[in-house]
């Protein structure tokens, strides 16, 4: 039989004796009903499935009795009808020989079906919804480690899949479970191929089956011959392991599945020949997965045969009724002699990827004999199918060396066993490959904790670092500003009469030095800087004091340099209101803090019994008086100038555009650390993926909230555009990086079978859209300046064209090499470099535009909005996240035992309750700075609302005391003024804090 | 019957370690039969007398070691050496030179390392080296072939043989049968040109035949090792190929001054120790790549002390120099494993 794929080979490989035909003599049988079903909750890696019946209950044939958690899980179908008497741990088939939650149901006998039905048309269904229906059913890959098939078939959504392969190669002597399967079923095959095709899309499906099957080849052709499927049925040498994914993939393809990467990513999807068939049964008959065709085999099985065998029946039953040799049984292995497992008793149940049940005298799988010394022959390496030096990994392993075991590429090992098969000196390799693994892993776990815990521990460091000289500089602040207020007040007092003439007068100077403050502070700053990386490539120390020392004077430089750009913005703006303003609120203060002391003598006075109290009164109602004038002014005057600052638009976009920065680390981190909790597997993930979207969303808001002060600032400033653009086009670029690496953790996720690929997948979908975004309003940018500066424009154009042209001709380079070496993924290429030419032609197309276009941007400007800054859901978070910690922490302490997941959920919990409280500090800081433009100090403000309040209360108190009259009137006017004050304060107070 | 647990795979291809030496032993049998045709009794004495030595040594050092004799003994490795070492010696060499010889080899090149699979050189060959650089004169008497000693097939009879060898015949009668090898005659040719040195020796123009002959018994022993998958082409054929090359290289330039490339091949131990001596895997390169390098580098280093250093023959020396390379070359020389682009070098990075 030729078929037109040309076969190619991989490398090593052995020839174990088959011993297939022992099993192969008599048709399938179904295997009787056993009178106990001991289904697993956990047949593959993912979580296991949640029980969803009780006790007690009565279950039918085909039944929904668990469900899968999460994506990689699977349903559970009773595969019998009977009661569920017990779910409890009990052996299962598992390397590890531990037993784990099974569903035990005894078998009333009746085989009682629950309703079932299959789908009339399956084509006429939505892809999503048939892929659940799929996933209804239960079904996992038959052959190997029994991964839910749902995963693979939506692996089309997100990847071109070009190539269907199915595994029947089964490649592993003595099962022949497949084999038989082929011979009897080849049309439920094809039908079950036929559906994954639907789903899947493929250009290609191939068949690969080894060619010591050659009834089943010819089963399979002939089934062929009634079937529109254009299906290739590929027949390759007798040779183990040629049934492994990868060595099939490259059997029928020559395309190699990159290290760490799954054979989707080049295109190839594989399935398992029983697989076909149980999807196959599930949509036309809408049959559940609950039973298989399991090969009982070996010298000991009695009759040797293929069974359908209800998932759950105990090998005890099965060995009962092939009518084992007891006696005989030395060995009994699940699966294949070379990667199966052996069990120590016969109570475990047969699960969705049994395919195979060795009973095995001692004749035929003799003990190993005693391991002899390595002699380094080089057998190990002739056969290894992964291209690797066993013997090498051997001594790596046995040294411990576990660093160059990696090196050496220990973790490409499928652990086929043709390397111990092999090995003259009898020496267990993969034992000790799968040792080197575990040490491995476990190395790496214990370090990513401690790199965890010292990131911690930095982060506090520096964080209270951070905070004292925070608490200086505030300090300091506070210091300069009284000494400035004193001076200021003194220069008032002589110039009352010249106060314009001397405002003009100050302000050209005040500018001056405004920019040499700059320029200082910039000098000093880079200084530090180079102090910095000097002390960073000679690894010195006091590294943290440099960093905080560079910080501080960025912000001192940033600070002066504002203040320089503020003025020099607004050297026509009226100053002189901005500046009464500052002394008015500053006579305020002074005012206050007068009459505080004042007040506060008074009541001194009044407790020791003094006489000077009725003087003290008298002063302090005086003081009282003045501050409510001083306080009024302050307010009048400040009414009066809110106006003029709506004329700088600009400082509005700078401010936007910091908050744009602080929001866009902030959706960085929480990133972070959902990635982080999607590789840990933390259940927590997809709350996490919740916040991240939420923040990214806030960041879309203040981005297009920037987008519209520029917009409307725009003609306020044409002398700017250029810079608007290439803002956006940083913004652009930094959001293709994060597409970029949004898609490359999702890949992972996908390879390494997260449950929260899915999710993934939508974010970075979601991501896509917002550069889409940016692009158009860079697109949209480009077009309303063009006319303003069209010459920079069509350069830049033509730069971007050039390099789209380069990236063009790169593609098709690589696209043509692709075409040339057959490679499946041509066709994924085709359609970039198509992608790429559309793009290409998008911006001829724009330059062309640029050049042409003529008509003046006029956009009128409209209000500049002031950002809200939502410090309500921030506080919200916080308070939320901290209760959720709370939580998880008693549940911690009351579950006492050392829970890992828990532990990891809190150390979780933790990180977001730091983080969200991070930003409500942030938040709280931008409050105070924006406050603080304004002249007014939010924290003095909130301690001076608070005492206000407390005054009141005082005055109230003394109030409801007093008996003589004219104490009586003296306080209620002393009750009404500090009501005033309070009042005033919190109002103020409300205007910055909501 | 209680029923085992153990970890895959369950499956194991019949064979030993024993079987592989034993497979060895057994293509070396052409070899050890050609040169008691050609040289007399005398080689095959000197195999029995070092493997009884080397079986007896083995055992008392792994008795002293504490690990089961008997365990040990069945990997035959010390048998294998003994036999190498016996093939590569003068066929009569006093018994002492054999008892130096499986003492360094045994105790010291194999056990002081470590023991079996263990020893970064080859044994047989620090023994060889050893006693070459000690005894000169005992190592440098060959036999002569029985083609020139005139008297029919018996070049000396088994008893005389073996008095020659334990020493109770006098050492002149020796002398009549001892002559220069090829490649001492070559080395030590005077002022000659290669041309008139091949008809002026008469173990040159007549004897040659003989090593001719053993050479291609070695082969056929290894081309039945390589059949039995008991070691790959590699090392032979680089190892040949590279000798070969660098010999016609130099013929072709100055044939008055360097012998013929078949000469370098066939002369001397070049056969036994492409297809015994460096194909020993413990002590040679690794993976496929490896090999090549190892056994090329070889070919290159018989080469050059032939031709310009003061042994006649150098596959002792040349197969220790290049035994020192051997965990270098397996850095650098790591196959591309599947699903990657590269191969990895060095042990750790790039």
């Amino acid at each position: 039989m030729n078929s037109p794929v040309k076969v190619h080979s991989f490398h090593g490989g052995i020839h174990p004796p088959e011993n297939k035909r022992q099993s192969t003599g008599a048709p399938i049988s179904a295997a009787p009903v056993p009178s106990r079903i001991v289904l697993p909750l956990q047949q593959h890696i993912g979580l296991p499935a949640d029980p969803v019946v009780n006790i007690g209950d009565r279950v039918l044939k085909g039944q929904l009795v668990a469900e899968a958690i999460g994506r990689i899980s699977a349903n559970i179908h009773a595969s019998t009808s009977g009661t569920v008497v017990a779910i409890e741990p009990h052996a299962v088939p598992h390397m590890s020989g531990m037993p784990s939650d099974c569903m035990i149901i005894e078998a009333d006998g009746l085989d009682e079906w629950v309703e079932h039905q299959g789908l009339e048309d399956y084509t006429s269904l939505p892809k999503p919804e048939l892929i659940e229906y799929i996933r209804q059913s239960g079904i996992a890959g038959m052959g190997g480690a029994g991964f839910p098939t749902d995963v693979k078939l939506h692996l089309g959504d997100d990847h071109i899949v070009n190539t269907l392969i199915i595994n029947a190669a089964e490649c592993e002597p003595y099962i022949t479970a497949d084999d038989m399967l082929m011979r009897e079923r080849a049309d439920q095959i094809l039908g079950g191929i036929e559906i994954i095709a639907h789903l899947l899309k493929p250009l290609h499906i191939m068949v690969g089956i080894e060619d010591n099957k050659p009834q089943a080849i010819r089963a399979l052709h002939e089934a062929l011959d009634d079937s529109s499927l254009n299906i290739d049925i590929v027949i390759i040498p007798t040779k183990y392991p040629s049934g492994g994914e990868k060595q099939l993939i490259k059997l029928l393809t020559g395309v190699e599945v990159p290290s760490g990467k799954i054979p989707a990513d080049v295109g190839i999807v594989c399935q398992n020949i029983g697989t076909t068939t149980a999807i196959y049964r599930a949509v036309t008959y809408g049959e559940p997965l609950i039973s298989r065709i399991v090969t009982i085999t070996g010298d000991a099985a009695g009759h040797q045969q293929n069974l359908e065998v209800r998932l759950g029946t105990l090998f005890k039953d099965l060995l009962d009724h092939t009518e084992a040799e007891r006696d005989q049984l030395y060995r009994l292995v699940v699966g294949g002699p070379m990667m199966g497992i052996t069990v120590d008793n016969e109570e475990i149940p047969v699960i969705k990827t049994t395919n195979c049940l060795i009973a095995g005298t001692s004749i035929e799988m003799p003990p190993q004999p005693p391991a002899q010394a390595c002699i380094r022959c080089g057998m190990c390496e002739q056969v290894c199918p992964a291209e690797l030096l066993p013997q090498q990994l051997y001594w790596f392993a046995k040294g411990r060396e576990f660093d160059k075991a990696s090196h050496h590429n220990l973790f490409d090992c499928i652990e086929c066993g043709a390397c111990s098969y092999v090995c003259p000196s009898n020496i267990p390799l993969v034992q000790y490959y799968r040792f080197a693994k575990g040490e491995i892993r476990k190395e790496q776990e214990e370090q990513r904790k401690a790199d965890h815990a010292r990131l911690r521990f930095e982060a506090r460091q520096d964080r209270l670092e951070r905070e004292k000289i925070e608490k200086e500089e505030r300090r300091k602040a506070r210091a300069e500003e009284a000494a400035k207020a004193q001076a200021a007040r003194k220069d008032a007092a002589l110039t009352k009469t010249a106060a314009p003439a001397a405002e003009k007068a100050s302000g050209v100077p005040d500018l001056k030095q405004l920019k040499s403050n700059a320029a200082i502070a910039r000098t000093k700053l880079k200084k530090a800087e180079k102090a910095l990386t000097n002390a960073q490539e000679k690894g010195l120390d006091g590294i943290d004091a440099l960093q905080a020392t560079v910080e501080q004077l960025q912000q001192k430089c940033d600070a002066a340099q504002k203040a320089y750009d503020d003025a020099q913005k607004a050297p026509a703006a009226p100053a002189k209101p901005a500046v009464d303003i500052k002394q008015l609120k500053t006579n305020a203060a002074v005012a206050r803090t007068k009459l505080k002391k004042a007040e506060k003598q008074l009541l001194a006075a009044e407790e020791s019994g003094s006489a000077d109290v009725d003087s003290l009164k008298a002063q302090v109602a005086e003081l009282q008086q003045k501050s409510a004038t001083a306080e009024a002014a302050f307010k009048a005057a400040e009414s009066g100038t809110t106006v003029p600052t709506a004329a700088a638009p600009a400082i509005d976009t700078t401010e936007l555009e910091a908050d744009i920065k602080a929001m866009q680390a902030k959706v960085d981190k929480a990133e972070a650390a959902w990635k982080a909790a999607v590789e840990s597997e933390s259940p927590a993930a997809d709350k996490m993926a919740a916040g991240v979207d939420k923040l990214k969303g806030k960041l879309k808001d203040l981005q297009d909230e920037l987008a519209k002060a520029k917009v409307s600032a725009a003609p306020a400033a044409p002398a700017a555009p250029a810079v608007d653009t290439s803002e956006l086009e940083a913004d652009i670029q930094a959001m293709q990086s994060k597409v970029e690496k949004a898609e490359a953790a999702w890949k992972k996720a996908v390879k390494s079978e997260s449950p929260a690929a899915g999710k993934m997948a939508e974010g970075v979908e979601k991501l896509k859209g917002k550069l889409k975004d940016l692009q158009d309003e860079l697109a949209n940018v480009k077009a309303s300046t063009a006319p303003a500066a069209p010459a920079v424009d069509t350069t830049e154009l033509e730069a971007d064209i050039q390099a789209m042209q380069g990236k063009v001709e790169k593609a098709e380079a690589a696209w043509k090499k692709a075409v040339e070496s057959e490679s499946p993924a041509a066709d994924k290429m085709a359609a970039g470099v198509e992608k790429l030419k559309g793009k290409l032609k998008e911006l001829q197309d724009e330059l062309s535009q640029a050049k042409g276009a003529t008509q003046p941007a006029a956009e009128p400007a409209s209000e500049p909005t002031p950002e809200p800054l939502d410090m309500k859901a921030l506080k919200q978070q916080v308070s939320i996240m901290r209760t959720k910690l709370k939580k998880a922490e008693k549940q911690r302490t009351e579950s006492e035992g050392s829970d890992p997941a828990l532990d990891a959920e809190i150390e979780q919990l933790k990180q977001r309750h730091d983080e969200a409280k991070a930003a409500l500090d942030a938040a709280e800081a931008e409050l105070i700075a924006a406050a603080a433009k304004e002249g007014i100090d939010l924290k003095q403000l909130k301690i001076d609302a608070a005492l206000a309040r407390a005054e009141v209360t005082k005055a109230e108190r003394a109030l409801s005391k007093v008996e003589d009259a004219s104490d009586k009137s003296e306080l209620e006017a002393a009750l009404v003024a500090a009501k005033t004050q309070a009042d005033q304060l919190s109002a103020t107070l409300e205007r910055f804090t909501e | 019957m209680a029923l085992i647990r153990i970890t895959s795979p369950h499956a194991h291809k019949p064979g030993s370690t024993g079987n592989v030496m034993l497979t060895v032993l057994m293509a070396t049998l052409p070899g050890l039969a050609a040169m008691t045709f050609f040289f007399g009794w005398g080689t095959l004495i000197q195999v029995i007398w070092g493997s009884l030595l080397a079986v007896g040594l083995e055992a008392l050092i792994i008795r002293l070691r504490n690990r089961p004799v008997r365990f040990y003994l069945q990997d035959y490795s010390a048998v294998v050496t003994a036999v190498l070492l016996g093939l590569a010696l003068p066929p009569f060499a006093p018994w002492w030179v054999m008892a130096v010889g499986i003492l360094v080899a045994i105790g010291v090149a194999k056990h002081m390392y470590g023991g079996m699979g263990s020893n970064p050189f080859n044994p047989a060959m620090v023994a060889y080296a050893l006693l070459l650089v000690s005894f000169p004169v005992q190592m440098t008497s060959w036999t002569a072939p029985f083609v020139l000693t005139g008297e029919g097939w018996a070049v000396l009879g088994l008893a005389d043989t073996f008095g020659a060898i334990f020493g109770n015949v006098s050492p002149t009668m020796i002398d009549a049968y001892t002559m220069a090898t090829p490649l001492d005659a070559m080395k030590h040719r005077g002022g000659f040109t290669t041309e008139e040195m091949w008809i002026q020796s008469q173990m040159l123009s007549e004897g040659i035949g003989a090593w001719h002959a053993v050479s291609a018994a070695y082969v056929m022993g290894g081309v039945f090792l390589m059949y039995k998958k008991i070691f790959t082409w590699h090392t032979p054929v680089a190892m040949l190929g590279a000798l070969a090359v660098i010999s016609t290289l130099f013929f072709l330039i100055m044939p008055d001054q360097y012998p013929d490339p078949f000469f370098h091949l066939t002369a001397g131990a070049t056969m036994l120790g492409a297809f015994f001596i460096a194909t020993d895997p413990v002590s040679s390169a690794t993976s496929n790549k490896g090999k090549l390098w190892f056994g090329a580098g070889i070919g290159l280093l018989i080469f050059i002390i032939r031709s310009w250093g003061n042994y006649p023959d150098a596959i002792a020396f040349a197969v220790l120099l290049m035994n020192l390379c051997a965990p270098f070359i397996d850095q650098y020389t790591q196959p591309r494993t599947y699903g990657h682009s590269k191969a990895n070098r060095g042990l750790k990075g790039e």
